[in-house]
């Protein structure tokens, strides 16, 4: 994000308008603070990152042996906690979709522009307290911080993780009541809600997830630090409590947290399909139902977390039924993806390339989903490496193809310069390959028994676990490029153009990128989302 | 036939089979519905790419279609749901007349507690062709009961009991891990499950000598603690009759009904005044952090002893069972 990577004969935009340090830390420019999100994020998924190379080289060998037992729990905890709650759930909403969602409906800024920079800062309020968490000697809770573990027998940071969470969770509540109040508020005349595009729905059913949740995750992480500090006997069975009303707490939050995790994730893939088969997207209406179901649906299933963990037998029948209920909006969403490319016109441009690989590694981390939400099923998979597959299939096929695909989609009119297309369907394929070599092994570890979060493991596991680790190291290759090629091309990237892709939307009918006002004046809509059928395709030479 | 596939976990109970019957028949499904999917995508991909003199057509969706794909998973998710919800209904309805084993779980390892007086860690010795009930509760944190090769799993929690049960068809060693995270060394927390032929599990039963029925432990300690003092069978006392209140409703003062299960004996050692039974007193004190789990468990089978038909067996008359003693010392 330096601003020398901007020329200076260019005409005025939101990245040339300003220089300095300040106009940076005190911007209210939705788009600036998108960056600013940007930075953070990139850092800690690559220190996740970092974590999970760690964990993955400890389980080439059976024997416990590269690090301490206390360090790998160590590194699984710190590494589900920096990947969930400081770069997945911030991903999509707070980096495309702060710079995009005004954008899109036509606004200048969102409805709280100051709001949205107290939410970066809220945010590094609470990196800062996981910084110290991890410098300080690190966690070992695992990232859900069952008790009465957490709050009575470890003697690490937990209570400065738990309120860097605490801390994090008030910037997705402001993020999320701005884009709620945005959305609502802020449409160009035109802009009817049927007419928003997908992208935008994705982002509303989110907000109202984080508006909605998060507030019960901050309870419960509250509880835990109270409870360790005080022994107030909320979770602990000595003095009355119950560890289980702590797991009903945490997974209120943090199943719906899930949805915030891939709902987004459908929204740059609803984009990127129409544009790249250069066609409205089939079933447009059951397409932005299927979100907000799914939102809605998603806070009545959070007990299929716990079918193993004492509830009783009919609750977990309901927790199961409503598990499949879930499932059909998702369902929907893939087959509307796939009716989509029916007669397009398909260019496989990177970002498309993004999509293809999400629907895929989507569809089968979904239909995963299928079998753990099965009662009988799941008491054997859960808590084994099945369930590491399901949800990484989920989040990490899902939800960061589609953040990449997304960056790739919107990096022109975020940087104003093209990426080298070669370089980057080259890092997608490595993606692809590496995720599903790093990834597919640990279903069948799952179904052969392996437990999670094991440090030492049987030997009969150690096959699929050297595979798993040898993906792991390509998927590593497959996320360093793109952060070279993106840095390269703010530099070296040809210029782009206002609508490189030929792409429908209003931010593609501004400037790339786009002044700080986003747009000279308020359009005036008259056309359907997706008016494709309106635009000129860019033919595949051009590419 | 699949268990011998590589990479397939072994099969050694009842309830095995029926959980690979549903997981290889989502597999198949998935697999089609996969196939299906990723192969129209490839064919789109390729027949509608992007190139000269073809252009897209603008359809805006269909009804029918939208109708179809929701109308139809929803009733294939029925079906699993159902297939799924009736094998859970099985693994959580323990058949009467299982053999009961106590668990006591803590960092990190396993202790069980059989009928007869032995006592094992780590280690569990179960014949083939039997249904066991693992009784279970944990000193400290969270743990889980995972034996793969049963395909059960149930967590262990402080301060209550839960329930798994199995009926092992194939003599074998399996895997015994716990699946719960719980602390430094939970990789470690792990064990064997040793499937016997009734006739070698008899043996195995018999050797090391006699020690006392666990119940009978139960009712040494019953004595000692001055319990029959007040629960007395006379109808003299001052807290209720204990013979034949195993599994029975109990009427509490507060109008409510409960099943004196384990879960509610154990309850009513550590929390008396929790629930108390109609027509009683809360004047009997709390046993809270008295009694270990070990004892706990034994308070619960002697109680339980006095429900069944045959005479209460006494120190005297204890089976031959004794255990061989415990690969390591019990810890506190």
């Amino acid at each position: 994000m330096t601003t020398a990577a901007v020329p200076m004969r260019e005409p005025e935009n939101y990245l040339n308008k300003e220089y300095g340090i300040r106009s940076w830390l005190l911007t209210t420019d939705h788009k600036r603070i998108a960056l600013l999100y940007l930075l953070s994020i990139t850092f800690f998924f690559f220190v996740g990152g970092f974590f999970a190379l760690l964990i993955r080289l400890e389980l080439l060998t059976p024997a416990g042996d590269l690090v301490s037992a206390d360090t790998y729990n160590k590194l699984f905890t710190m590494h589900g906690q920096v990947m969930v709650f400081f770069f997945l759930i911030p991903a999509v909403p707070a980096v495309l979709g702060n710079f995009l969602i005004p954008i899109m409906i036509g606004a200048k800024d969102l409805a709280f522009p100051r709001v949205n920079l107290l939410s970066w800062y809220i945010f590094m309020l609470g990196s800062a307290l996981m910084l110290y968490t991890i410098l300080n000697g690190g966690v070992d809770t695992g990232w859900t911080f069952y008790t009465p573990l957490s709050t009575e027998y470890l003697t690490t940071n937990v209570v400065a993780a738990a309120m860097a969470i605490f801390v994090v969770g008030f910037s997705s509540i402001l993020t999320g009541l701005n884009f709620i109040v945005t959305i609502h508020r802020m449409r160009a005349p035109g802009m009817t809600w049927s007419r928003l595009p997908l992208f935008v729905w994705a982002n509303y059913a989110t907000s109202i997830i984080f508006v909605l949740g998060t507030p019960v995750l901050a309870i419960s992480l509250a509880l835990v630090g109270l409870e360790r500090m005080f022994h107030l006997g909320i979770f602990d069975p000595r003095l009355g409590g119950d560890p289980l009303l702590f797991q009903h707490l945490f997974w209120f939050y943090s199943h719906p947290a899930v949805y915030v995790m891939i709902l987004p994730g459908m929204g740059v893939v609803s984009e990127i399909v129409a544009c790249f088969s250069h066609k409205r997207l089939f079933g447009y209406r059951f397409m932005a139902l299927a979100v907000i179901a799914i939102a809605v649906l998603g806070f009545l299933v959070w007990a299929h977390h716990m079918f193993v963990a004492g509830i009783s037998l009919y609750s977990a029948m309901i927790f199961s039924f409503f598990s499949y209920m879930v499932a059909v909006p998702s369902a929907i969403k893939v087959f509307n993806w796939t009716a989509t490319l029916y007669r397009g016109s398909i260019s496989y441009m990177t970002p498309m390339l993004y999509a293809f690989g999400f629907i895929g590694l989507f569809t089968m981390g979904g239909m995963t989903g299928l079998f753990v939400a099965a009662l009988g099923i799941d008491v054997h998979v859960t808590d084994t490496y099945f369930i590491i597959a399901h949800f990484h299939y989920i989040m990490v096929g899902g939800m960061v193809m589609a953040y990449l695909g997304g960056m790739h989609f919107w990096w022109p009119k975020i940087s104003g310069r093209m990426y080298p297309e070669g370089w980057g369907k080259l890092a997608a394929l490595l993606i692809f390959v590496g995720f599903n070599l790093t990834f597919f092994p640990q279903f069948i570890l799952g179904y052969m028994g392996m437990p999670r979060r094991y440090w030492q493991y049987s030997p009969e596991f150690q096959v699929l676990n050297v595979l798993s680790t040898a993906g792991a190291s390509i998927l590593a290759v497959g996320y360093l490029l793109p952060m070279v090629y993106f840095l390269w091309s703010m530099r070296y990237g040809k210029i782009a153009v206002d609508n490189p892709w030929g792409a429908a939307g209003l931010e593609w009918m501004t400037t790339s990128p786009p002044t700080t006002s986003n747009f000279d004046e308020i359009p005036t809509v008259t056309w359907e989302a997706y008016n494709y059928d309106e635009l000129k395709e860019v033919p595949v030479e051009r590419h | 036939m699949f268990e011998h596939l590589p990479f397939w976990p072994a099969r050694a109970s009842t309830g095995a089979g029926q959980v690979d019957a549903l997981f290889i028949f989502l597999l198949m499904l998935c697999g089609v519905v996969c196939l299906g999917i990723f192969i129209l995508i490839v064919v789109f991909a390729l027949r509608y790419r992007r190139r000269v003199g073809h252009e897209a057509v603008h359809i805006e969706g269909s009804n029918t279609l939208e109708f179809t794909w929701t109308v139809v998973p929803f009733c294939i998710f029925l079906c699993i749901f159902v297939w799924g919800a009736y094998i859970y209904f099985q693994e959580r309805t323990p058949p009467p007349g299982a053999t009961d084993v106590y668990t006591v779980a803590k960092q990190w390892m396993w202790k069980f507690q059989h009928e007869g007086g032995q006592r094992e860690i780590n280690q569990l010795h179960v014949p083939v062709g039997r249904d066991v009930r693992m009784i279970m509760t944990s000193q400290d944190v969270i743990h889980s009961f995972y034996v793969p090769a049963f395909r059960i799993k149930q967590d262990v929690l402080p301060g209550r009991y839960t329930t798994a049960w199995f009926h092992a068809t194939k003599a074998g060693t399996y895997h015994l891990f716990c699946a719960e995270y719980c602390g430094t060394m939970h990789s470690g927390m792990i064990g064997d499950v040793v499937v016997m032929e009734p006739a070698q599990y008899q043996a195995w039963l018999s050797e090391g000598g006699s020690t006392l029925t666990l119940a009978v432990t139960g009712e040494n300690l019953f004595s000692e603690l001055g319990c029959r003092t007040c629960h007395r069978s006379d109808m003299q006392g001052r807290g209720p009759d204990l013979i034949g209140l195993y599994d029975k409703p109990v009427s509490l003062e507060d109008g409510r009904t409960v099943i004196a299960d384990e879960n509610y004996i154990r309850e009513s050692i550590q929390n008396p005044s929790l629930r108390i039974p109609k027509g009683y007193k809360p004047i009997m004190p709390t046993f809270q952090g008295l009694l270990s789990d070990e004892q706990l468990n034994a308070l619960v089978a002697y109680i339980k002893s006095l429900s069944q038909p045959q005479p209460k067996p006494t120190a005297g008359s204890s089976v031959a069972g004794a255990g061989p003693p415990p690969s390591t010392p019990q810890g506190p």
